[in-house]
């Protein structure tokens, strides 16, 4: 170790790569540790090479890879004589990564928390509980349920049959309805004890209200709506979710704290298999919080019948319609054909906008997301609000008079043409076939 | 009594655009908007005002130039707008900005009772809806969001009764003042600024607050107070479509042809 010692790794300075900055917001700047870095009226950094150590911080937190180290000829040189002892020079950790490796270690466990309302989860939860079992095999940790709730014991059976190891259950009555402090206490509590490294939970009303509490208090990172989720060479979490409107994805980290806290949207994750019977561990928790000392109160829950009539978001064919439909009137084409489908009708941002569907049809980044095995867009371009809500679905068929168009780029069948003609088209063939094979499979048609 | 509304400047995303060549972010000429959903926050801080007598403050946390948002919020009638701003602040994930507003909510209180504060449900940039939720758990407020109306505010009694707005379901929730709601677009129509209130604003003065008015440890906030990083941006792939038939000239023809692949790939069952 002495003798390497003698030629000192050269660390070299930063530059910026141009034109890949993406002008974030300083990070690189806040970084620094010398103050080397200078923000321009664009927003990018401009280097001060006297002052830079190559200390890689400000590499480090660039989002957009814009700024890479180079060397001098002379530090080549070294580096080159340095080549052949390189992995000795590598395994030098400081204490800050020692630090963080030591508070990492304390932590183990992939947890999903159970959203429920009068006994019932949400679908998400078990969505969930699907790409947690994912995680916890690659970390080799056990997966686990929360449940919170009252009277709730069999949403923890449920969670096994989903894939849970284990569930840790706290049933009360105070936590009979949903209330974000003696939910926050209860969850931040668990956390305390039991120390996960990751927590999912759904992307709903409900859990980002508690989400955004309890990485709050427990003062960790949170990454919302993620798209993706995967583990790193280093057992971190990788979440992958889009940011500027879907315009570009985004892969966050939140390697230095625990737990590493993500939401999920409905929808996103495939629903597992479920194992009827599956077993699992219970570990009962309690907490002394009062009802007196809660002081929100729930005091009605209305069921919302018009949200309740058509679910789009779990449909299993979706007909869609956009600008092009024209007029309000036009939808009821796109309804003969998802009736014949047994399937939804759902909108674009634009038709919703003009008025010409509720906006509880909607797809996309503002209105719902959904994943039906089939979705057919007509007349619809292709916003990238709207493929952000569209793209997970099995099959998508475009129709549109474009063929620019957008949506033709996620689409798995594109048809040129005028949707008026096309619809009822599809429809029609639709009927004749449904006629010819008169109950039978289609497959079985096909085939005859 | 203040009334905070908490606004964003945020870009127009509707326009931002990826380079497909260097796939960067086009930035040009992008407009900067405020965050549509802190618009109804801000209206609602308002119409309290009007209604109550409540002081309105107009806070944000940005750039220099976020200046510009909290004028407008001064077109529309607040009494207050206060921008934090410090380099300290940069590169601030949703955790360290919480931490920010919060502090600035808490010195603002010494000032005057902070009763109520609004924010829109989430920004159109981030979409993370977790700023709102850290400033209440900061400062122990109640915790009220998606709140789509103000059922009833009672001073004696200190309460408040609000709905929210959930997944196929309302709720009515009363909970104790001080209080933070998050607010989604059915609650009101925001107004617009009139003439005389521009040419006022334009005169009125932006408080700026740096980390010396705030005095927050500075390894707590901006990047350094961020647990949560980018590692990497990418454009979201796109699986390029098979264009099928002539559906200009034969869409009956066409539509058999589509009909066909779904069944040869068992995507329908009759």
């Amino acid at each position: 170790m002495s003798e390497v010692k003698k030629l000192k790794k050269p660390r070299g300075k930063v530059r910026l790569i141009e034109g890949k900055c993406i002008a974030c917001g300083a990070r690189c700047q806040s970084s620094c540790p010398v103050d080397g870095i200078q923000m321009s009226e664009a927003g990018e950094p401009q280097i001060e090479l006297s002052k830079c150590i190559g200390c890689l911080k400000c590499v480090k937190a660039c989002p957009g890879s814009a700024l890479e180290i180079f060397y001098s000829k002379e530090e080549l040189e070294i580096l080159a004589q340095l080549a052949g002892q390189q992995d000795l020079a590598e395994d030098e950790a400081d204490p800050e990564e020692l630090a963080r490796r030591e508070l990492v270690a304390a932590y183990r466990g992939v947890w999903v928390f159970i959203e429920q309302t009068e006994g019932e989860a949400a679908r998400v939860s078990w969505e969930l509980l699907g790409k947690g079992k994912e995680l916890a095999a690659k970390l080799g940790v056990e997966l686990s349920a929360v449940v919170l709730g009252d009277k709730v014991e069999h949403l923890c059976y449920e969670a096994f049959s989903y894939g849970a190891d284990q569930a840790y259950l706290m049933d009360q009555t105070v936590f009979a309805n949903y209330r974000t402090y003696p939910y926050l206490d209860a969850l931040c509590h668990l956390v305390d004890k039991f120390k996960p490294e990751i927590v999912l939970m759904g992307a709903t009303g409900m859990g980002r209200d508690l989400a955004g509490a309890v990485a709050t208090r427990v003062k960790t990172g949170l990454t919302a709506d993620c798209t993706g989720l995967d583990i790193d060479a280093k057992r971190n979490l990788m979440q992958t979710r889009p940011a500027f409107g879907g315009n570009i994805m985004a892969t966050i980290m939140c390697d230095r704290f625990r737990p590493q806290m993500a939401t999920v949207r409905s929808h996103v994750m495939p629903m597992p298999a479920q194992e009827a019977g599956r077993k699992g561990k219970i570990i009962h928790v309690s907490l002394p919080i009062n009802e007196a000392d809660v002081f929100t109160k729930v005091l009605e829950v209305i069921r919302d019948k018009k949200a309740g009539e058509v679910d789009i978001a779990g449909a299993e064919f979706i007909v869609s319609g956009g600008r092009g439909l024209m007029a309000k009137e036009n939808f009821a084409m796109l309804q003969e054909l998802a009736d014949e489908l047994g399937g939804v009708v759902g909108a674009s941002r634009s038709a919703v906008d003009a008025g010409w569907m509720p906006p509880d049809r909607q797809v996309g980044q503002t209105g719902k997301t959904v994943r039906p095995k089939i979705y057919i867009a007509c007349g619809i371009s292709g916003a990238i609000q709207h493929l952000v809500g569209m793209q997970d679905s099995d099959l998508v068929i475009a129709i549109n008079r474009d063929k620019e168009a957008p949506i033709f780029e996620v689409a798995s069948y594109g048809i040129v043409g005028d949707l008026f003609q096309v619809v009822p088209a599809i429809t029609a063939a639709l009927r004749e076939m449904k006629a010819a094979s008169n109950g039978v499979e289609v497959k079985d048609v096909k085939a005859a | 009594m203040y009334v905070v509304a908490c606004i964003k400047q945020v870009p127009d995303t509707t326009q931002v655009q990826i380079d497909p060549v260097t796939n960067t972010l086009v930035r040009d000429g992008i407009p900067f908007i405020v965050n549509p959903y802190d618009t109804h926050a801000l209206e609602e801080s308002l119409r309290m005002k009007a209604r109550y007598g409540f002081k309105a403050a107009a806070l944000s946390m940005g750039p220099p130039n976020a200046e510009a948002t909290l004028r407008k919020a001064l077109a529309l009638g607040v009494d207050e707008a206060i921008l934090c701003s410090d380099r300290a602040f940069g590169g601030a994930d949703t955790l360290s900005t919480s931490k920010v507003l919060a502090e600035a909510i808490r010195k603002l209180a010494q000032d005057d009772e902070v009763g109520l504060v609004f924010c829109g449900k989430q920004t159109i940039d981030g979409d993370t809806a977790q700023v709102g939720p850290g400033i209440a758990i900061r400062l122990g407020f109640s915790q009220l969001t998606l709140v789509d109306r103000i059922e009833h505010l009672d001073f004696l009694s200190r309460k408040i009764r609000v709905r929210r707005k959930l997944e196929g379901r309302y709720e009515i929730v009363e909970a104790k003042l001080p209080a933070m709601i998050t607010v989604v677009r059915e609650l009101n129509r925001p107004r617009y600024p009139t003439v005389p209130m521009r040419l006022k604003a334009a005169r009125s003065e932006v408080k700026v607050w740096s980390n010396n008015d705030l005095k927050l440890d500075p390894n707590g906030i901006g990047l350094k107070g961020s647990p949560t990083w980018v590692s990497r941006i990418f454009s979201p792939q796109r699986a390029a479509g098979e264009m099928i038939g002539d559906g200009l000239n034969d869409p009956t023809g066409t539509a058999k042809l589509l009909l066909e692949k779904l069944v040869a790939r068992d995507m329908l069952a009759v």
